[in-house]
């Protein structure tokens, strides 16, 4: 086990070399260098020089790695010279906003795609697993941001039954404050995660229903609700826990859609306009810091499976 | 007596198959055509590739030069689906679009399923500190958070269809080798391949012709649905305003621009029927592509 847990927190290690190697050589594919996307095309070469120098640019790839990464270990994410704030003050500001929008999201599409995904299951072939099929490739296949349009064109633009525009507020607070600003952009993201949970739900439950276990649960008598309930469900359910933690990072990426088409003041939105404003602190620090997130959550997951499942032994 | 044993032939006595053996791509078609929502999806596909390849040969519009007199002209007979804000006819900018679309959604597909089964092959097969080594590679590419990654690239090129097919492929080749890395290491140690090192072959030819033989339904499966989500994230792009850039355009682009009139007036043909393109090819090549995996899967064929 210790050797396990060596072995796998010294991969993590590697793989994180490489991400922060990357991102950092992201920041140098800027045309002209990351000082002329900040400055403009109109600097000058002194301008460029001047600031080149003094964000240490102008040394060798490797002392700016290893300055850039000493900065990190100690928490700071840079600074960005278009908003004068610090990249952490950023997150700070944003991420408690953009992890609203994800938990409502997420609780909703659980909310409809664990008790339907086990329906499908069970019913398999059914009209209603049919039709719930249809509904998850729709989710599948539709752009997160077209939900959101169409949402916003039915519901606030034709009938006017919700704001089309998420709350515009700087604090968590006041954002649950206006529920009903709220509801477009949470349904539109939860449709989409939706179709996710309820396909990996219906293939997990009817892989779970021919495991031997359950035969034995029917042989002393259980009842089909039982079955499913119980010992099915409680399985598929460990399953499921286990993605969400792998692609909870993901899903706070995934909601930049969303939040450009509601205009949602989250890390989302603030990334995509760091993107059209070419702010590459910005860029930098929120993407090394979603990166890391996920590395650790595979991390902590892939533990916490060797320390609770019996069965995997390294 | 003699004549009994004469007429013992080689299936009789189980050395050779009663009937010619189908081969894979004849049971997977078998199972596939029995699907039909697969037969429904790939319908789809010839019908939206005779629309965008040949549908301009037949309904010829003007997409390159912009035409004001056309403002967003409702649908009527000279315009069917009516016209963009740039006086674009919208049913043959449809085709037009979809045009990019699809073939940034395919060659996305191929380039990075390729790459990512032969990166896969290799570290399986050469295993060692050379397989970990290259497995920390995909690592680190899976725990990028690929659109964030993918919106920053597009900022720093300039998007044209190459640069986008670029973009893309290069966060979805992670997924596919950790796929074909797993399904190699299960292969090599299998006997017809242990069999080639014992006669001498090269790894090179275990990996060619007896791996990746064997893995070309996860592989066929993997690039169908690599279709599907080429063309969503394209269109994600195409969105954000980072996608193709004008004259040339994508569905995603398209939708863009109508965005900016949802909330003017009922402008619905510049929004539904790009959504609506994009939502049913996607749809149709991820039908496809179950049909296929349940094709390919052997476990399930009851055959």
């Amino acid at each position: 086990m210790v050797g396990f847990l060596i072995r796998r927190i010294g991969q993590s290690i590697i793989v994180l070399f490489f991400v922060t190697v990357f991102t950092l050589f992201l920041v140098h594919l800027f045309p002209g260098g990351p000082i002329r996307a900040l400055l403009g095309p109109r600097a000058t070469p002194f301008q460029l020089a001047y600031y080149n120098n003094l964000y240490g640019f102008n040394q060798p790839f490797y002392v700016q790695y290893i300055k850039w990464v000493g900065q990190l270990l100690q928490g700071n994410l840079g600074y960005s010279p278009k908003l004068n704030l610090t990249v952490a003050a950023e997150i700070s500001q944003d991420l408690p906003k953009t992890i609203v929008l994800v938990l409502l999201g997420l609780i909703v599409s659980l909310l409809f795609g664990i008790p339907l995904g086990v329906y499908q299951a069970v019913r398999r072939n059914s009209f209603g697993d049919y039709i719930l099929t249809g509904v998850s490739f729709l989710g599948y296949s539709t752009p997160t941001f077209f939900v959101g349009l169409l949402l916003v064109d039915w519901f606030a633009v034709d009938t006017h039954v919700f704001p089309a525009f998420a709350p515009q507020s700087n604090s968590v607070g006041s954002i649950l404050a206006d529920p009903r600003a709220l509801v477009l952009p949470v349904i539109s993201y939860a449709f989409v995660l939706y179709a996710l949970w309820s396909r990996y739900m219906r293939s997990s439950v009817m892989d779970n229903l021919v495991q031997d276990f359950v035969r034995t649960a029917r042989a002393k008598g259980a009842s089909e609700r039982r079955v499913v309930w119980v010992h099915v469900f409680r399985n598929s359910l460990v399953s499921i826990v286990t993605l969400l933690g792998l692609t909870l990072p993901s899903l706070v990426a995934g909601a930049i859609f969303i939040e450009v088409v509601f205009n949602y003041p989250g890390m989302g939105l603030a990334f995509y306009q760091g993107a059209l404003n070419v702010d590459y602190e910005t860029l930098l620090g929120f993407t090394i810091l979603a990166t890391v997130a996920t590395i650790l959550g595979n991390l902590i997951a892939d533990v916490g499976y060797a320390i609770l499942d019996p069965r995997v032994r390294y | 007596m003699a004549d009994t044993v004469t007429t013992l032939s080689a299936t009789d006595l189980g050395l050779e198959s009663p009937a010619k053996p189908r081969g894979m791509f004849r049971r997977a078609w078998e199972v596939f055509a029995e699907n039909r929502l697969a037969l429904a999806g790939l319908s789809f596909v010839v019908f939206i590739l005779l629309f965008c390849f040949v549908g301009p040969l037949i309904y010829k519009t003007n997409q390159v030069n912009t035409d004001l007199s056309t403002y967003l002209c409702r649908p009527s007979g000279a315009h069917l689906l009516g016209c963009d804000d740039l006086g674009y006819d919208e049913l043959g900018r449809l085709m037009v679009g979809g045009q990019t679309s699809i073939e940034v959604g395919l060659a996305a597909a191929v380039v990075s399923v390729l790459f990512g089964t032969l990166y896969g092959a290799i570290a399986g097969f050469a295993g060692g500190w050379v397989d970990s080594l290259m497995m920390r590679v995909v690592d680190a590419g899976l725990a990028l958070p690929s659109i964030m990654v993918i919106i920053i690239l597009s900022v720093i090129l300039h998007p044209s269809p190459p640069v986008m097919i670029f973009v893309i492929a290069v966060f979805y080749w992670f997924g596919v080798a950790r796929l074909i890395r797993g399904e190699t290491l299960s292969l090599r140690t299998r006997e017809y391949v242990q069999a080639v090192r014992v006669i001498g072959g090269v790894p090179l030819r275990s990996v060619v012709r007896h791996v990746l033989p064997n893995a070309v339904g996860t592989i066929i499966v993997q690039a169908t649905f690599a279709v599907a989500d080429s063309i969503l994230t394209l269109s994600g792009l195409g969105f954000l305003g980072l996608g193709i850039q004008a004259p040339a355009t994508d569905w995603g682009s398209m939708l863009s621009s109508g965005l900016q009139y949802i909330q003017g007036g009922n402008y619905w043909w510049l929004i539904y029927p790009p959504g609506i393109a994009i939502i049913l090819t996607c749809i149709a090549f991820n039908f496809i592509g179950d049909a296929l995996r349940d094709a390919f899967e052997t476990r399930l064929q009851k055959r």
